[in-house]
């Protein structure tokens, strides 16, 4: 491996080693504490504009796995691992990580001393930085200065995504493979008969999914519950998504601050589409937005939230789970939340009725499955609310 | 909701002597627990039979019963005090089985007494083989094929059924005694008959082996309210087959996907919801490395030792959380003591790896079956960490103690390359990571190595990566270390806990400014390592209250050590914490950063007391007796010399370095003789010959191992051995008990029944051995502890051993004498004089009680292994009898060591020669009480002569159908009492006899004198039911 550099905008240089894309990158460095999980991170498109951090040292070991990725892409232009691992193992990997950021373009940095770095972002908040191949010049420097993560949104949703959409028959049978593999005959016979689970088609779940940057399992855990989902881009507007005639609405997770200009537009977008009166969940990006469709306004978090065991607390029920997060920004709830972080406090839901939102990712991947039963309190509404309609006759 | 305000009384039961499978983790958790007890106001009424914890220390818990750990014992304990509630989960399997029978049973609800913790439904799902697959399968968690049976045909039917191969798991076992593999009926019927055998309710589970398997735990937390985490997940370098106890374990997970690991994350929480836990909770799975097909194989409800590993894996108090949920808190409501502002209702992140390496007993057993199975063998094991899995390997390596400073084995390194390939295949051994690293030197592919261990290829391109490492010389160009933080989070949240492990590769050394920001002087502790036979507990105990008074007066204790189940590596134990071998150049190398005053060796065992001279050797300052002191007392000739100057007797003997030169002396001395290597602990490798043949056989033994000093070979006098732990200050000589010990020289002190204050030691005497003590402390320029060990052989005193630091006793002395000996050798190894601080010299006054200290043995665990005591230590814990006479103690001391006490039955005895005049007295005894007494031929005709009725029996090879061990086995014998010259080789009848009686769980002694004890408690007439109680505040 060739030698590499790490500049950060306080003026800090690590040297290690090189990996992945022959190409030097400037990008926001946020680190994720997550130890597991690096190809769904990877393909996260929340990370569009950022260099990521590992703090776990030993990535790469299960190697790439393609059936695991959330999209079609690396998303990150940087990625930073003490130690990545191109001698992988699982009977499911088919290539090792270096090909993979090779194949997308990502430049990978490995040998510094990680928790070196992360302690600076921690205690001088999120900043940007450049993997460079020699020592930087002040014209990197401007650069690292100046680099502003911008049209995040813009830049990872699809504006064809009618072009590439699939059929519902096609995400059924990937749901059903995943379901299927999860739970496979044990041996004893018994146990499976009681987990097998179908996938059939649920003529109540018809779900608008506004897509402002969407993992991919966000989808899927709604076609396992039956949905048809329709993805929209950012810049659809709600006469269009409305005229799907959906029972239900997903706001995507996505990158960069919800309050940059550019987002004002989906925003107004939102607020229509809460007026509809139609059942909206909210994951991430999407609960900032329908947040500040409600008025409210965020702000940004010193390094943000980006692990695999952040603890939120339901204020109803003083129950406590353990989710996957992914987030620089968090919502002012001024007293509103549904749901806290149990560690810094922070808004992690918001409940306005018809539509509600977290902050964190119920649909893991990676990280703990504890939240996916939000889903199902999704799918509960959107049932919920069908019934009032048919019994007042109103039909959209 | 906050802590329930109706506990005011909580009683804990610990897990009483060091047994394999239950070791200093229980002590810990204990410990652990009591301080959360204080901290919320409870009064805490502590039981532990086993004297050597800190635990039953009395500023830890408020009533100490250092009692057996029996029902009827803890029955009267609870009667007495009165406590609301019970602790379940702490105390080990031995604490949980206690306090489920007292709560199914009635009786804690008669006593108004709340079972704090998982209920017993809840312990039985999880324990009982069959609810427990019952529950699985209700909640559609996958469980292996099996079948529950109660004797061996029903055990054939299953596996017929199930197919082979099958596993044999023993219900309510420590460890998995008793259990293993069977390939045929043939050997199912032996293993399920053993098996059958070890379970208190005689059931087994016979299952199908699902071998190759990965072998995932995870450790997870559950409140009652329902909140839960998982603090850890765990694999197991080793596939399932090998008990995870015997494995080499890495935290977190490193070959899972994300994926996967989800999978078994989840079906772990949904199965602790389903069982409802309420606290702590282990769950094993195995993982088919083919596809996402798991199993679960079992839960353990409690703290385990899984859950130690877990805690000082990532820092997250699990004892601590356990009792916090326990008595009523939820788990948001708990801080996280690491960061102190995030809560318990996290899940740890690490950015680092950890390893951990068992340690077994086959350095000792020789003759002991070394390979790994279902039934857990090692004694203890080391932790390491560092920030990739081939670093933390080797630190674990070193750190075991095993004479090895990387993964080349001397021994294997000398083996034929087919020899290494059969042993790929063949069943796992204690060496198995040797074997396999061995195999790659070789040039054995990779692929072969996988295809024959299943090890995972990760894994396995590990060692590959070491063995180019050491190809390149990397290893020889070290970097300098730099040192990072353990802190729950992966840095994500400030943390101030000084917890801290080396990395060769970083730039930040995170301890520099906690080392700046102290102005205090600096000293060094070192700890004892892993637990093995001949240094358990105690010497935790000893270095935990070395920091514990450091930190009293003033200065930064820093602590090394790397045994995951102690207390000492507790993160707010000492002043900084380093998790590192006690490896000479990883100690430097602390040192180096440190800069400490000095450092304490004294504390630790063996394996600190070991690093002295290597220290002092490149001027680091030993603090207290030094190191030449030290060196004297292990250096045949300079001790002998000094003996010589001081005019003190010493058995005879001389110091050899190969086998002819032992020959000659032996032969100069006469037999028997005693022989051992230097510096040893615990008697290690310490035998009696009796011909040329045993010496030619010990040699061999001997010198496979590099040896630090020369073979001592000494004359072996027979009397009676005299124990004494000194405090000197260089001028004063303090004796806070010379104790006696029931079995004549010959057995280890530390298998011996040890009795204080003595009873056959005379004011005359006493006054003698304080004169020799003190002489001896002044001329080795003692400061602090000394133990030396007397013999008193026809009206003469020699001295056998001088141990110029804390001995095994310390703990157990120190309870009863009230005399906090760790504290008074620590002041005066700093300098303080008895003088100065007012306190009398001599020796203490004694107790209006006697206390009797009972070894504890594992023979159960170990197959193969000779239950016959001798020179060499063989018991992996002790327990303590506390009474107002020596019957009574001895009772107590006995009932608590697992002897069933009975008052009638048959009693066999086949002892040697030498034995044969010994044993008329004793079994006149037995014979009095009621006892009917069986004898092979030759002690059955002296026996009959000496007008003793006895019954003969024929030896194993003379009669195959009718003869010792059908009759142990036919249960009509409730003692067995067997001396021979010679042990060790299994083919022996008198071995085979040994070894039955402990498969049949039959009571048996090694030694007249033991059998004399035994006999004469017996006929004191004591009971469970009127046997003094004794709280240890009302005694010193």
């Amino acid at each position: 491996m060739k030698k590499g550099f790490l500049v950060l905008q306080n003026g800090t240089v690590f040297e290690g080693k090189a990996f992945g894309a022959d190409k030097e990158v400037v990008g926001e460095i946020v680190f994720t504490t997550a130890m597991a999980g690096y190809l769904e991170t990877l393909t996260d498109p929340s990370y569009y504009g950022q260099i990521v951090l590992q703090t776990f040292p030993l990535i790469g070991n299960y190697g790439v796995i393609e059936q695991d990725f959330e999209s079609d892409r690396v998303w990150p232009r940087g990625y930073i691992v003490k130690y990545p691992c191109f001698a992988p193992s699982n009977f499911r990997s088919e290539y090792d990580l270096d090909t993979l950021l090779k194949k997308h373009g990502v430049t990978g940095l490995a040998d510094i001393d990680t928790r070196a770095l992360a302690k600076i972002i921690r205690q001088e908040g999120a900043m940007n930085g450049k993997i460079m191949f020699k020592k930087p010049t002040a014209k990197d420097r401007k650069e690292i200065a100046e680099y502003k993560v911008l049209d995040a949104v813009a830049n990872v949703s699809k504006k064809d995504i009618s072009r590439i959409e699939q059929p519902l028959e096609q995400k059924q049978e990937i749901a059903q493979d995943l379901l299927d593999a999860m739970r496979v005959k044990s041996a004893d016979g018994t146990a499976a008969e009681v987990a097998k689970t179908e996938v059939k088609t649920d003529k109540d779940l018809r779900i608008a999914l506004l897509d402002t940057g969407s993992k991919r399992a966000i989808e899927m855990e709604m076609i396992k519950r039956g949905a048809e989902v329709k993805r929209f881009a950012y810049n659809a507007s709600a006469d269009e998504i409305l005229a799907y005639n959906p029972t239900g609405i997903l706001l995507s997770n996505g990158p960069g601050d919800p309050a940059e200009k550019a987002n004002a537009p989906i925003i107004e977008t939102i607020k229509k589409l809460v007026k509809s009166n139609i059942t909206i969940f909210g994951i991430c990006l999407g609960h900032q937005f329908l947040a500040m469709a409600n008025g409210l306004k965020s702000r940004k978090l010193k390094f943000g939230h980006r692990s695999a065991n952040q603890p939120v607390k339901d204020l109803k029920s003083g129950k406590v789970y353990i989710t996957s997060q992914n987030h620089g920004y968090e919502v002012i709830s001024k007293g509103k939340s549904w749901l806290v972080n149990v560690n810094d406090g922070t808004c992690e839901g918001l409940d306005f009725g018809n539509s509600f939102s977290v902050q964190f990712h119920p649909e893991a991947c990676g990280g703990p499955l504890d939240t996916t039963f939000l889903f199902d309190k999704f799918v509960d509404r959107i049932k919920a609310s069908q019934k009032t309609k048919s019994t007042n006759g109103g039909v959209r | 909701m906050p802590k329930d305000k109706s506990l005011k009384k909580v009683m804990l039961i610990g897990s009483g002597p060091i047994v394999i499978g239950q070791a200093a983790e229980f002590d810990y958790a204990g410990t652990q627990a009591c301080r959360v007890l204080k901290d919320n106001g409870i009064e805490i009424i502590l039981v532990n039979s086993n004297p050597a914890t800190i635990m039953t220390d009395k500023n830890i818990a408020d009533k100490i019963y250092i009692e057996p750990l029996t029902l009827t014992t803890v029955k009267r304990i609870i009667k007495k005090e009165k406590p609301d509630g019970i602790l379940s989960g702490l105390g080990g399997q031995t604490g949980l089985t206690l306090s489920m029978q007292l709560a199914k049973s009635g009786f804690l609800s008669e006593n108004n007494v709340r079972l704090l913790g998982s209920l017993p439904d809840t312990i039985d799902k999880a324990e009982d083989r069959q609810l427990f697959k019952d529950t699985m399968i209700e909640i559609g968690q996958p469980v292996i094929p099996s079948r529950s049976v109660n004797d061996v045909e029903a055990a054939l039917e299953a596996a017929r059924v199930i197919g082979y191969p099958v596993v044999v798991r023993p219900a309510f076992t420590l460890g998995g005694a008793g259990g293993g593999f069977a390939n045929s009926e043939a050997e199912l019927k032996i293993i399920a008959g053993n098996g059958l055998a070890a379970s208190p309710i005689t059931q087994v589970l016979i299952e199908k082996s699902i071998a190759g398997w990965k072998e995932i735990e995870f450790e997870v937390m559950r409140d009652r309210v329902g909140n839960k985490i998982s603090v850890c997940s765990l694999e197991n370098f080793d596939p399932v087959g090998v008990h995870t106890g015997d494995s080499i374990v890495v935290a977190p997970c490193l070959t899972l996907a994300d994926k996967e690991l989800q999978m078994l994350r989840t079906a772990s929480l949904e199965i602790v919801d389903a069982l409802g836990v309420e606290g702590g909770c282990n769950v094993q799975l195995a993982l088919n490395p083919h596809s996402f097909e798991y199993a679960v194989i079992e839960v353990n409800p409690r703290v385990s030792r899984s859950s130690a590993l877990a805690s000082k894996a990532t820092g997250y108090p699990i004892a601590k959380v356990a009792t916090l949920v326990a008595i009523g808190y939820t788990l948001d409501e708990i801080l996280n003591q690491v960061t102190g502002n995030t809560y318990a209702s996290f899940e740890p992140a690490l950015d680092y790896v950890v390893v951990k390496l068992p340690k077994w007993p086959f350095d000792k057993f020789v003759y002991a079956d070394n390979k790994l199975g279902t039934q857990m063998k090692a004694t203890g094991e080391v932790m390491a960490m560092a920030d990739n899995f081939e670093e933390a390997l080797l630190k674990a390596v070193r750190g075991a103690e095993l004479g090895l400073a990387d993964l080349n084995h001397p021994k294997i390194e000398k083996w034929a390359d087919s020899a290494v390939r059969d042993a790929l295949y063949a069943v796992p051994t204690d060496d198995r990571l040797f074997i396999v690293y061995e195999a790659l030197k070789r040039g054995i592919t990779l692929e072969e190595i996988h295809s024959a261990t299943k090890i995972d290829r990760w894994f396995l391109n590990a060692l590959v990566r070491i063995l180019n490492a050491e190809k390149d010389g990397a290893s020889k160009a070290k970097r300098k270390l730099v040192y990072k933080m353990v802190d729950t989070c992966a840095a994500e949240f400030a943390s101030d806990t000084a917890y801290f492990y080396s990395i060769q590769n970083g730039t930040e050394n995170e301890v520099l400014p906690f080392i700046k920001a102290s102005k205090k002087k600096k000293v060094v502790v070192l700890g004892s390592g892993p637990i093995r036979i001949g240094q358990g507990i105690e010497f935790d105990y000893a270095s935990v209250h070395c920091v514990w008074t450091l930190r009293k007066l003033g200065y930064d204790a820093v602590v090394i050590n790397n045994n995951p189940e102690t207390l000492s590596t507790d993160f707010d134990t000492a002043d900084r914490l380093y998790f590192e071998p006690l490896h000479i150049d990883d100690v430097m190398s602390v040192i180096e950063v440190e800069k400490p005053v000095g450092v304490m060796v004294a504390f630790g065992g063996g394996t600190a007391i070991k690093l002295a001279k290597q220290l002092s050797e490149r001027g680091v300052k030993i603090i207290g007796t030094s190191a030449d002191s030290i060196d004297i007392c292990e250096d045949r000739d300079r001790f002998d010399k000094l003996l010589e100057e001081l005019n003190i007797q010493r058995p005879p003997g001389t110091g050899v370095w190969n086998l002819d030169e032992a020959l000659v002396a032996a032969n100069q001395l006469g037999y028997p003789v005693l022989m051992r290597p230097s510096y040893v602990l615990g008697g290690q490798n310490m035998i009696i010959a009796f011909s040329d043949d045993d010496i030619k056989e010990y040699m061999e033994i001997i010198l496979s191992q590099k040896l630090a000093g020369p073979v001592l070979i000494d004359k072996y006098l027979r009397g009676r051995e005299i124990e004494v732990d000194a405090i000197c200050d260089g001028e004063d000589v303090l004796i806070p008990g010379i104790m006696e010990q029931v079995e004549a020289t010959g057995v280890h002190s530390g298998d011996s029944i040890s009795v204080y204050p003595t009873i056959n030691v005379g004011e005359i005497l006493q006054k003698e051995l304080l004169e020799l003590t003190r002489k001896i402390a002044k001329a080795l320029d003692v400061r602090g502890l000394i133990n030396i060990q007397y013999l008193l052989h026809k009206g003469d005193i020699f001295v056998i051993e001088v141990n110029p630091r804390a001995s095994r006793t310390v703990p157990y002395i120190s309870k009863v004498t009230g005399i906090d000996m760790v504290d008074l050798a620590v002041k005066t190894s700093l300098g303080q004089t008895f003088k100065k601080m007012g306190i009398k010299t001599g020796i203490a006054p004694v107790p209006d009680f006697v206390t009797v200290k009972v070894p504890k043995f594992s023979f159960e665990k170990l197959a193969g292994v000779d239950t016959l005591l001798g020179p060499e230590m063989k018991s992996t814990g002790e327990v303590l009898g506390i009474g107002r006479n020596l019957r009574e103690a001895l009772y107590k001391g006995l009932v608590a060591a697992g002897y069933k006490m009975k008052k009638e039955g048959g009693v066999l005895i086949t002892v040697s020669a030498a034995d044969k005049e010994k044993i008329v007295p004793v079994a006149r005894k037995f014979a009095r009480a009621g006892f009917k007494l069986y004898a092979t031929a030759g002690t059955a005709k002296f026996l009959r002569a000496n007008g003793l009725e006895t019954q003969q029996v024929d030896k194993i090879i003379d009669n195959p159908t009718s003869n010792t061990e059908t009759l142990i086995e036919s249960g009509e014998i409730a003692y067995v009492v067997s001396t021979s010259e010679k042990g060790r080789d299994p083919s022996r009848d008198d071995v085979k006899v040994r070894r039955r009686a402990v498969s049949q769980g039959v009571s048996y002694v090694t030694s007249i004198d033991t059998a004399n004890a035994l006999i004469e408690s017996i006929l004191s007439g004591y009971t469970e039911e009127t046997f003094e109680l004794v709280e240890l505040n009302t005694i010193s």
